[in-house]
């Protein structure tokens, strides 16, 4: 279950990335790969352009230079028109969510397949199986404003996974969350990558989640995550990244993350 | 803080470009799709139907106004009997656009600045464009369009009821006979006070809805941006909308000559 591919496709592959903003440097030469059915866990403190990696990585901003390619398609090149198609096999959860507030829950996670024209039927099928995904299946005819910060958050999940995407972005999805509320969202998050193999990139400050995510594993059978045990090798798809002024200072699993002599990093684990 | 006047000229000349693109983007979308006719019809009634108490009672009072006070000059001359196509002719061409131009401006300029620029700043326009729909043909386009036909509809109707203004004021007040008020005002509108007075809220709509959706499109800084946008947005469409009608007028002068 957690030895990786012998030749693995790379899902998204960020060549010398560079980027500014009024002659401030925020990212620089920044170079990694994502390889399917990997989770990438991004850190660095506040400013270090994490949530930046995901926008560029969905198209939704242009690097001043280096290549940007996502599912075998340079996202760098390519116009506006033509990332609407890529988008649409890419699922992405944004920080504070970003839920459309003129829009029910169902109109939200269904937006869409609401633009792609399924039929209502199908729609409402697909929108409560996403929601049973993220138990709030309850929730269906509640607008947004009426859900708490965590069911906001996942509502967002269900609505970046409802169209089975191959690669999801998630950003800081338990941020601000308290502990319970984060464990759920973490646990959805293992569900989805052991259930579905799916790629992932995740931004997140909290080093404790993403460890979570290393040392647990989902188990269909009890319907839950459980600890897979260090002697039995954490899970090898999650790998850990981080970022310190806009550069990659490491890049590597969560056993030479935890074992890192470097200072830095060795007072970012320290809480 | 230091002013650089270059700057300032690059961050206008900037300006005038994401707004032109944003223009032209907006019709050209009507070409391409998908269309977006629930959303178009859903604005339409919300710019359309809203605006019509404002519009009404503007344009009514602002016909009695007229009355009353023309109706001091042109007793000087002995032409009291001329308020019917004073009233027509004046709303028609010129007030009646400009007037019912600068009231959706006023309601619908600044609720699309504050409603996309909420979007903006809350990264509901980006969870859009994640989702794989350009937000330029769902949330622009159906705008732009729905204020382009209300706008002629309501400048219709604002017209109407302030002849019908006029005609209480005249019939009232100023003991004119009504049948003679209506039939003057009928009379004297030819074909270019109707071409000009219908080619105005044609434009004035287009002007309106891209300027709203322009600043709230490019809004920045969370609440406080819009905010600002919402302001922006008003100011700006009401003086290019002012700015547009004197060259419209000029322009549709040359074609249709006062007789």
């Amino acid at each position: 279950m957690n030895s990786a591919p012998q030749s693995p496709q790379p899902v998204i592959v960020f060549d010398d990335v560079s980027i500014a903003f009024d002659d401030k440097v925020v990212l620089k030469n920044l170079s990694f790969t994502l390889y399917h059915g990997q989770t990438k866990v991004l850190f660095g403190v506040a400013g270090t352009g994490k949530t930046l990696i995901l926008k560029l990585a969905m198209g939704l901003l242009k690097p001043d230079s280096g290549r940007i390619t996502v599912l075998g398609e340079d996202v760098t090149a390519m116009r506006e028109r033509d990332l609407f198609a890529l988008r649409r096999k890419i699922g992405m959860v944004f920080q504070e969510s970003a839920l459309f507030d003129s829009l029910n829950v169902e109109d939200n996670v269904g937006f869409r397949l609401l633009e792609e024209h399924v039929a209502a039927a199908e729609m409402s099928e697909r929108v409560r199986e996403a929601l049973r995904f993220v138990e709030l299946e309850h929730t269906v005819k509640l607008a947004p404003s009426e859900l708490s910060g965590g069911m906001r958050r996942r509502v967002a999940i269900a609505r970046a996974i409802i169209a089975n995407p191959a690669l999801l972005l998630y950003d800081s999805p338990t941020a601000g969350l308290d502990p319970v509320t984060s464990t759920t969202i973490i646990e959805l998050l293992v569900k989805q990558r052991d259930a579905y193999q799916v790629s992932a990139l995740m931004v997140t400050h909290r080093l404790q989640d993403a460890f979570v995510m290393a040392t647990h594993a989902y188990d269909a059978a009890q319907g839950k995550m459980v600890l897979v045990p260090r002697e039995r090798n954490w899970d090898s798809r999650t790998s850990f990244l981080v970022l310190r002024d806009g550069e990659k200072i490491f890049e590597g699993s969560a056993e030479e993350i935890a074992n890192s002599e470097d200072a830095y990093i060795r007072e970012y684990l320290t809480p | 803080m230091n002013f650089s006047l270059t700057d300032w000229i690059k961050k206008n000349v900037l300006a005038v470009q994401e707004y032109a693109l944003l223009a032209v983007r907006s019709l050209r979308n009507l070409f391409t799709g998908p269309r977006y006719l629930g959303d178009t019809l859903q604005q339409a009634d919300i710019i359309g139907v809203g605006s019509l108490p404002i519009v009404v009672l503007t344009g009514f009072f602002l016909g009695a106004v007229l009355a009353l006070q023309s109706a001091n000059s042109l007793a000087r001359f002995g032409g009291l009997s001329f308020t019917g196509q004073l009233v027509s002719l004046s709303m028609v061409r010129e007030i009646g656009p400009v007037l019912t131009g600068l009231m959706v401006a006023g309601r619908s300029a600044t609720g699309m600045a504050s409603e996309l620029g909420s979007m903006v700043v809350t990264e509901q326009i980006d969870a859009m464009r994640a989702l794989g729909t350009d937000p330029s043909k769902k949330l622009v386009t159906p705008r732009v369009v729905s204020t382009v036909i209300m706008l002629v509809m309501l400048t219709v109707i604002s017209d109407l009821f302030s002849m019908a203004g006029g005609a209480t004021v005249a019939v009232f007040m100023l003991r004119l006979d009504g049948n003679q008020y209506w039939s003057t005002a009928w009379q004297s509108l030819g074909l270019g006070d109707i071409v000009m007075g219908l080619l105005k809220p044609f434009v004035f709509g287009f002007i309106i809805s891209t300027i709203g959706c322009y600043y709230g499109m490019s809004a920045k800084g969370g609440t406080q941006g819009v905010g600002r946008a919402t302001t922006q947005a008003m100011v700006s469409a009401s003086v290019v909308l002012v700015v547009t009608d004197l060259f419209i007028t000029q322009l549709l002068l040359t074609f249709f000559p006062f007789k």
